[in-house]
């Protein structure tokens, strides 16, 4: 069951891959393209040569972009269907879809949103290259403190569940979590590594198309893996009509 | 339709845990090292030398808000 599981969550995950390349391809380029002649023109003021090209710029748009968001699309289908396996029947008398739904609201705020607040995407020319070995560990320590958070959060309103109601005990894991992640992004150094005369537009727009890549990658695998799952666990053969769950009854 | 008149909705059956371990083992280091290489090989860390793997995934790694140069 959990190999299924796997398998239906990298076929969503790679499904959303490509839904990012066309969105990242659509809206983000245009601005990766801005930055990097920013980036160039600051060099030649500065009568440095321009970086020596490893790669095609059309390579790194193209095939590069795409290799990207669908390793990581996979990758992430992967990882969220082992999460489900291990919440799907554990955390209230939710169906298949409606964990998968709310796994993957929380995957897109845990690691997605948190994230942005305090290190967002940067565009080509913003960042210092000398302190890419702190900037990687802080986004990757605040990721695991948000986990953590979230983690917490979770258990706090599955134990609240029985004696104060799920509403009020959802409310109370959410205000844990988000205490727990205003502490950590008080506590976290802040980094401020944007050039002098770098659009502030730009910057902005760079990073609201990455977090709707998020958002195409986290919905995608959220409703697509829900639909899937839930004919698994119901046996329902490909092509029949959805069968309405019975919340309704309860 | 009827199905959910006649039997009430039940709290899902919870997949053993000793069930799911080795496939998050196998599974999902393989995911978590494939999301490595796309986020962060040549940048902070580096197991190929080189810079062709940062350059090759270079636009991806911005937009997906990965840390970059």
């Amino acid at each position: 069951m959990v190999g299924r599981l796997i398998l239906r969550g990298l076929l969503c995950g790679l499904v959303a891959g490509l839904l990012a390349f066309g969105f990242a391809r659509l809206f983000g380029e245009p601005l990766v393209e801005r930055a990097i002649a920013f980036e160039t023109a600051m060099d030649q003021a500065k009568g440095e040569a321009p970086e020596h090209e490893v790669v095609s710029r059309e390579t790194q748009a193209g095939l590069g972009l795409l290799t990207g968001t669908v390793v990581v699309g996979t990758a992430l289908g992967g990882l969220f269907a082992l999460a489900f396996a291990l919440l799907h029947g554990r955390l209230g008398s939710s169906n298949a879809r409606e964990t998968a739904a709310l796994l993957a609201l929380a995957g897109f705020v845990v690691l997605a949103v948190v994230p942005l607040i305090k290190y967002p995407a940067n565009p080509p020319s913003i960042g210092d290259p000398d302190t890419i070995g702190l900037r990687t560990a802080l986004y990757f320590e605040l990721i695991a403190l948000s986990l953590a958070a979230g983690a917490l959060g979770t258990a706090l309103a599955r134990l609240l569940a029985s004696a104060r109601g799920v509403f009020d005990a959802n409310l109370a894991g959410i205000a844990l979590f988000a205490a727990l992640v205003a502490a950590a992004l008080w506590f976290m150094p802040a980094v401020d590594e944007v050039p002098e005369h770098f659009s502030a537009v730009l910057l902005w727009q760079f990073r609201m198309t990455a977090l709707g890549i998020q958002a195409v990658i986290w919905s995608t695998i959220g409703l697509g893996f829900g639909t899937f799952a839930h004919r698994l666990l119901e046996n329902i053969p490909l092509g029949d009509a959805p069968v309405r769950t019975a919340t309704a009854a309860r | 339709m009827s199905d959910a008149v006649l039997h009430p909705a039940r709290a899902p059956r919870a997949i053993p845990v000793r069930e799911i371990l080795p496939w998050a083992v196998l599974c999902g280091l393989l995911c978590l090292i494939a999301i490595y290489f796309v986020g962060a090989e040549e940048g902070a860390t580096s197991l190929i030398s080189g810079t062709s793997v940062h350059e090759f995934v270079h636009d991806g790694r911005h937009l997906l808000g990965f840390p970059c140069h």
